[in-house]
């Protein structure tokens, strides 16, 4: 088989103009004029996902309307053998929906219909362009909700979702992605149709459901999703809890879990980071302490009681310098409201900011931050840190000047460091934003050569000409080599004497 | 003494080249269960062994031929479990059969099933390769989820080397209520039961008396408690009556008749069946004891969204799941291909033709 095409050759790729003709062509004999786009200023809105720092212009976008049009354009692409690469909202953090300059990107943002919704089933079936939010909006009147919760939610789509398995801030509670959808309904890219999962709590063979969610867009297009939707628990509070030492709040938090509480939300923020966005939404956190920890508990009011009860006696045993219980709703949507804005924040502070997404056994925590500091000093560069504390994973962000090459090289190499030194510690180089084009080297450093092996066969099962989203996630051992002769290099000679401050 | 991982790889490499199935057994618990045994059995449980356990990090980590029951008894003592409550089926049973069955027990539709709680599996694929997927911690999207894709897959994929799974602290309380109402009016009301936060851990309906078990802060039990109704069970009869429903060792699994087990969404209209019934996972699962025909079986689980598992018993020749679609089917086939082309791990297991 021959391997898909690196993903850098084909950023570079110029675009064919008689190929984009031929495939425009091809595509408007179903299409209507106003779902494919060629000229470069229609196409170019569409270069980059959230991930700025990757960009292409797409060859053609293609934005369907119906489950046919979706089918009759990969069955299309199949016969032409243009690779397509599927978009949700596009607000992705890896890169996955960047596009292919010899290539068509599959938007699926006219699918904005909520299909329908049993709340005595307690599901929800879904188009891919739903926003995630929306789904606990229209659910809410039932008194039900949609529990994953990316920071993103009000803009990102429930497609995405599922193409990136992604999490948010109650996972550690209520699960991914991947624990909240039933089905999900596509087409593999030669346009058959598949459905994975069902409406019941298992199907018969492999679980092909979590093998495709989390996938990347690499496996199937998706065309409709039924989510699970909980029961609202009738009350929360958050405990906000301030430490004068940042692994001292690691280790509250592995004491919360030792006393047998899974808290609803449990996360950290260290000193550079709330100072960053107390500014920016006020929400009364302590600019004095090295780290703070926001602790939601959900339930019966009495359960919220008792629970709020015993987090605050471990975080006081722990060392906790100051702690505050939110008092009603109002309150304890502003001491969220600066963790859900922390990365705009950051924003505000630095021209560019580069967030990290590894996941560490918490234990390794106060390894990890220490590492960061050094990290910090070596490459001359500022790394605010917000942190899924409950589940392990991190979100450092680099501050950086993208207009200064040398800085965006140096953020590069930062923050391969720290996911490298992540699967060191036995985590992993990314908890919920996905490989994309973003991590694709540090894949070589997380697998061996035969997983990656494994995971192109799989692929391959899927995807035989390697058409759906090539080049994403899953870098070629080919790849893998040439990056193992640079981080050679790179440790060894590139930056001997980089400033230290 | 030679590592046990190495000896499975030569028992791997051996029978590639003598075309020779293996059939991937631990306890033998589950013996009963699934398509065909064919091959020489390769015993797993050589390579046993607890590798870490982080009550705080709520992860543990052990070798497939693990005794399921030696990783019950640690976590217990740290007052953690494992939240899908899984069959042994047996007292031999082991963590990589318990992977490879993905079965769970009473917990399920409150708590999730196997695979939502494996982080990671090292599995010896067919061609001895030694593959790691996932890891230790809750959030990892490097890859495809191939350590979910392992569970339920009945050593077809591969031998369950060693597995990390997430594990839960034990409830603070738990009471089992008894009410009694027919079927169709047990369904619906568990269906909006489910809907409401009430803790419900686990649900069995069978020949007009229903039992819930509530589960969480005291406090929000014994709220429950009120909202339910129905009379409390006897903590050491409740504790002994939902271990006869995870163990199938309950009356009603006793004797010979076929056992068909009904995955079905829970709000589901009642089956009509002969035979005799017990519901368990607030609807979602309906186990029959039933002579009725296969195909009649799967049609009736088919027209309720559902699928039907000969899981017990009756004319098994035939396959025991519900036959796939063309694509899937073929999806299959190639994902089996991948990992274990010379199709020598548990042929038949799962389905006939591979």
């Amino acid at each position: 088989m021959g391997e898909a095409l690196p993903v850098e050759e084909r950023i570079d790729a110029r675009i064919d103009a008689a190929r984009q003709r031929e495939v425009a062509q091809a595509l408007r004999a179903f299409l209507p004029e106003r779902c494919v786009l060629w000229q470069e200023e229609d196409t170019r809105p569409f270069e980059c996902d959230g991930l700025t720092a990757y960009r292409q212009v797409p060859m053609v976008v293609a934005l369907p309307e119906s489950e046919e049009q979706v089918q009759r354009l990969l069955k299309t692409c199949h016969a032409l053998g243009v690779p397509v690469v599927p978009r949700g909202a596009g607000t992705g953090l890896s890169g996955g929906a960047l596009p292919l300059g010899d290539g068509v990107l599959l938007s699926m943002a006219k699918f904005m219909r909520i299909v329908r919704v049993d709340p005595l089933a307690r599901i929800a079936v879904v188009q891919p362009g739903v926003r995630n939010a929306a789904i606990s909006d229209v659910v809410a009147p039932f008194g039900l909700y949609y529990a994953p919760d990316p920071s993103s939610q009000i803009a990102c789509s429930i497609g995405g979702n599922v193409a990136e398995n992604s999490g948010g801030v109650h996972c550690l509670k209520y699960g991914l992605t991947v624990h909240n959808v039933l089905a999900v309904r596509g087409y593999t890219i030669a346009g058959e149709p598949v459905t994975f999962g069902s409406q019941a709590l298992d199907t018969p063979g492999y679980d092909l459901l979590a093998l495709a969610i989390g996938s990347e867009g690499m496996l199937a297009v998706t065309v409709e999703v039924t989510v699970k939707l909980l029961p609202r628990p009738q009350t929360a509070r958050v405990l906000m809890a301030s430490f004068d030492d940042v692994e001292k709040a690691g280790n509250a938090v592995a004491a919360i879990i030792g006393e047998g509480i899974i808290p609803a939300g449990l996360e950290m923020m260290d000193r550079p980071a709330t100072r960053a966005v107390e500014e920016f939404v006020h929400a009364n956190y302590d600019l004095e302490a090295a780290a703070i920890l926001l602790c939601e508990s959900d339930g019966t009011p009495e359960e919220v009681e008792e629970e709020i009860g015993r987090m605050k006696a471990v975080l006081e045993r722990s060392g906790a310098t100051r702690t505050s219980v939110s008092q009603n709703e109002t309150e304890r949507l502003r001491f969220w409201s600066g963790r859900k804005a922390a990365f705009s924040a950051v924003g505000r502070i630095s021209p560019d900011y580069y967030c990290m997404d590894g996941t560490i056994p918490r234990k390794r925590l106060g390894e990890i931050l220490n590492f960061i500091a050094e990290m910090e000093k070596k490459y001359g560069l500022r790394c605010p840190n917000v942190f899924h504390a409950g589940d392990g994973n991190l979100h450092p962000l680099i501050l950086f000047d993208a207009n200064d090459a040398d800085q965006l090289q140096r953020t590069e190499r930062f923050a391969a460091e720290v996911l490298e030194k992540c699967v060191e510690v036995g985590g992993t180089i990314t908890g919920e934003h996905g490989v994309g084009v973003e991590k694709i080297d540090q894949m070589c450093v997380q697998f061996k050569p035969a997983e990656l092996a494994a995971f192109h066969a799989v692929k391959r099962a899927f995807d035989p000409r390697g058409l759906l989203n090539p080049g994403k996630a899953v870098p070629t051992l080919h790849r893998c080599v040439e990056y193992g002769r640079m981080r050679v290099s790179g440790g060894r000679l590139k930056f001997p004497e980089l400033p230290r401050f | 003494m030679p590592d046990a991982a190495e000896r499975f790889v030569q028992a791997f490499r051996d029978a590639a080249a003598r075309r020779q199935p293996l059939r991937l057994r631990g306890g033998g618990s589950k013996d009963f269960y699934g398509g065909a045994l064919l091959g020489e059995v390769l015993d797993t449980r050589g390579h046993a062994g607890i590798v870490s356990y982080e009550p705080s990090e709520l992860v543990v980590t052990a070798r497939g031929g693990t005794p399921l029951a030696e990783i019950e008894a640690m976590l217990e003592e740290k007052r953690q479990m494992l939240a899908f409550e899984p069959p042994h089926f047996g007292a031999g049973a082991t963590l990589g059969g318990c992977l490879a069955a993905g079965l769970s027990g009473p917990r399920r539709a409150a708590a999730g099933a196997v695979r939502d709680f494996v982080l990671g599996v090292r599995l010896l694929d067919g061609r001895g390769r030694d593959l790691a997927f996932g890891g230790q911690v809750m959030k990892n999207v490097a890859g495809y989820d191939l350590s979910r894709l392992a569970a339920g897959s009945l050593g077809t994929l591969g031998m369950i080397l060693a597995a990390s799974l997430k594990v839960l602290p034990r409830p603070a309380a738990e009471i089992t209520l008894e009410l009694e109402m027919p079927e169709e009016r047990a369904i619906d009301t568990l269906n909006r039961w489910s809907g409401q936060p009430l803790s419900i851990s686990a649900s069995a309906w069978s020949d007009g008396g229903l039992r819930v078990r509530v589960s969480g802060a005291a406090s929000a039990v014994r709220a429950a408690q009120e909202k339910l109704g129905g009379e409390r069970v006897d903590e050491a009869q409740a504790t002994g009556f939902w271990r006869g429903i995870r163990e199938q060792t309950d009356p009603f699994f006793a004797g010979d008749a076929p056992l068909w087990r009904l995955s079905l969404p829970s709000h589901a209209a009642r089956i009509d069946l002969p035979g005799t019934q017990l519901i368990e996972w607030g609807g979602a699962l309906r186990w029959f004891r039933s002579q009725a025909d296969a195909s009649f079986v799967r049609a009736a689980a088919s027209r309720a969204g559902g699928h039907a598992t000969l899981f017990r018993g009756g004319e098994r020749s035939g396959g025991v799941y519900a036959p796939l679609s063309p694509e899937l089917a073929r999806l299959h086939r190639e994902l089996k291909a991948a990992f274990d082309p010379d199709g020598i791990l548990n042929p038949g297991r799962l389905y006939p033709d591979f």
